[in-house]
């Protein structure tokens, strides 16, 4: 199936007709509605809060936020930004109950600190990397957002970010850009392997006492889940042999990883990755 | 735009962050609307405490609504557990105890949950940035050069 990321950028994609057939298609209601709970079970929110909707659309997922029965924390009080003015237009046919905002996640979030107790995105930060002028970039868009939201989370916030990475390194680019922000950042896999695979990155601000400082407490409550930890074990693997010879292909390998992990765009690993040249010169 | 998001939405532009004249953005010829809600008393409660008072007194004086007190409620003023002389006769005895929104409460709801600005301009008291609003729905796209 083609990306919509490839085609346009979000504003113009999201154009009237496309939003409207956006909004009345049972099926991606179906799934909208899918992974709304699921991010709302990750936020696990007792009370009724006050929730940041990234890339709310025609609020679709706002109003699953606004209909949670008292008895599981809600009715939630949401504030939705949205790139599209279409997409935000059919939500105010709708009759959105949040407050709609029509703004750039990737310039930023525009509230004051500690405003949201829990942020939800669906299936909108790959649209953050889509860049349309020579003065940005995707990973500035990105550091930007993750930077902004933040912020924007009081103490003890989450975070849930349901996207669809075009690939392994755009996914890295997404997760990096969130851990570099400060959060403690986690990314649950629904469906590993079959078509209908979804990816979610947990975010949490602080709260180290509530689930003993550990990302992995977030899901600890859930069902079906397998942890699978791959932060590096320690000092271990690192301090082995310091930094390895300049410009061996130990050393190579090195800084290509700590340039990938800044967030640089970085050439694939190949057999010829820091081989040896023939004596001729 | 509800009131309440009012005290939260600060100017988007980086170069104002630092600046504390960027908050509150100054409502310019602001359409009002009262758009009803049911009362969500635990909601009030858990967003009382992040209210900038003194910011939501400005607006609210600029705005040209009552005049708010000058200092912000407690949160124990929300809730009264003495029946409102009216309903006694119905209340029985294990009613009386549960906590009864107040009409502080009531107030509060209708000023940040009910009041809505639905046209005007927001204006930034820093860098003097007008963002619209039409419909309920604030432009905070900024131009390039700006952001």
């Amino acid at each position: 199936m083609p990306r919509p990321e490839d085609s346009l950028p979000p504003d113009l994609y999201y154009n009237d007709t496309t939003s409207a057939q956006y909004t009345t298609s049972s099926r991606i209601q179906s799934i909208q509605a899918q992974m709304t709970h699921r991010a709302l079970s990750l936020l696990n929110l007792s009370a009724p809060s006050l929730i940041l909707d990234v890339g709310c659309g025609s609020g679709l997922s706002g109003s699953i936020l606004s209909s949670v029965p008292g008895s599981a924390g809600g009715p939630h009080t949401w504030i939705g930004l949205d790139i599209s003015a279409s997409m935000l237009g059919v939500a105010l046919e709708r009759e959105a109950e949040g407050d709609l905002f029509l703004a750039d996640a990737g310039q930023g979030v525009p509230f004051r600190p500690g405003t949201f107790d829990a942020a939800i995105s669906i299936s909108a930060v790959q649209w953050l990397c889509n860049v349309e002028s020579g003065t940005e970039s995707a990973e500035g868009r990105l550091n930007r957002f993750f930077s902004g939201l933040y912020a924007a989370l009081r103490r003890g916030g989450r975070a849930v970010c349901q996207f669809y990475p075009r690939d392994d390194r755009q996914k890295d680019l997404i997760c990096g850009a969130a851990k570099r922000a400060g959060f403690g950042a986690g990314l649950l896999e629904d469906g590993v392997g079959t078509k209908q695979e979804k990816k979610y990155l947990v975010l949490t601000v602080g709260g180290g006492e509530i689930m003993g400082g550990d990302i992995t407490g977030v899901v600890s409550g859930l069902e079906g889940v397998d942890v699978v930890d791959g932060r590096k074990g320690g000092k271990e693997g690192k301090r082995r042999n310091g930094k390895g010879v300049k410009s061996s292909k130990q050393w190579i390998l090195q800084k290509k990883d700590r340039m990938e992990r800044k967030g640089k765009v970085v050439k694939a690993t190949s057999k010829y990755t820091g081989r040896k040249r023939k004596p001729v010169f | 735009m509800k009131i309440l998001t009012l005290n939260f939405v600060t100017c988007a532009r980086k170069a104002c962050k630092a600046s504390p004249a960027a908050f509150p953005l100054r409502p310019r010829e602001a359409e009002l609307e009262i758009v009803e809600q049911d009362i969500n008393p635990l909601f009030v409660r858990n967003v009382l405490p992040r209210l900038e008072w003194d910011a939501l007194r400005e607006v609210c004086g600029e705005l040209g609504l009552q005049q708010l007190p000058s200092t912000a409620p407690s949160p124990d003023d929300l809730f009264t557990t003495t029946p409102a002389a009216a309903d006694t006769a119905m209340a029985d005895a294990a009613d009386a105890h549960e906590p009864r929104p107040s009409q502080l409460l009531r107030d509060l709801h209708t000023l940040l949950l009910e009041t809505t600005m639905r046209s005007g301009k927001l204006v930034c008291g820093n860098c003097g940035h007008e963002y619209a609003v039409k419909e309920g729905i604030a432009n905070f796209l900024l131009p390039s050069h700006l952001v």
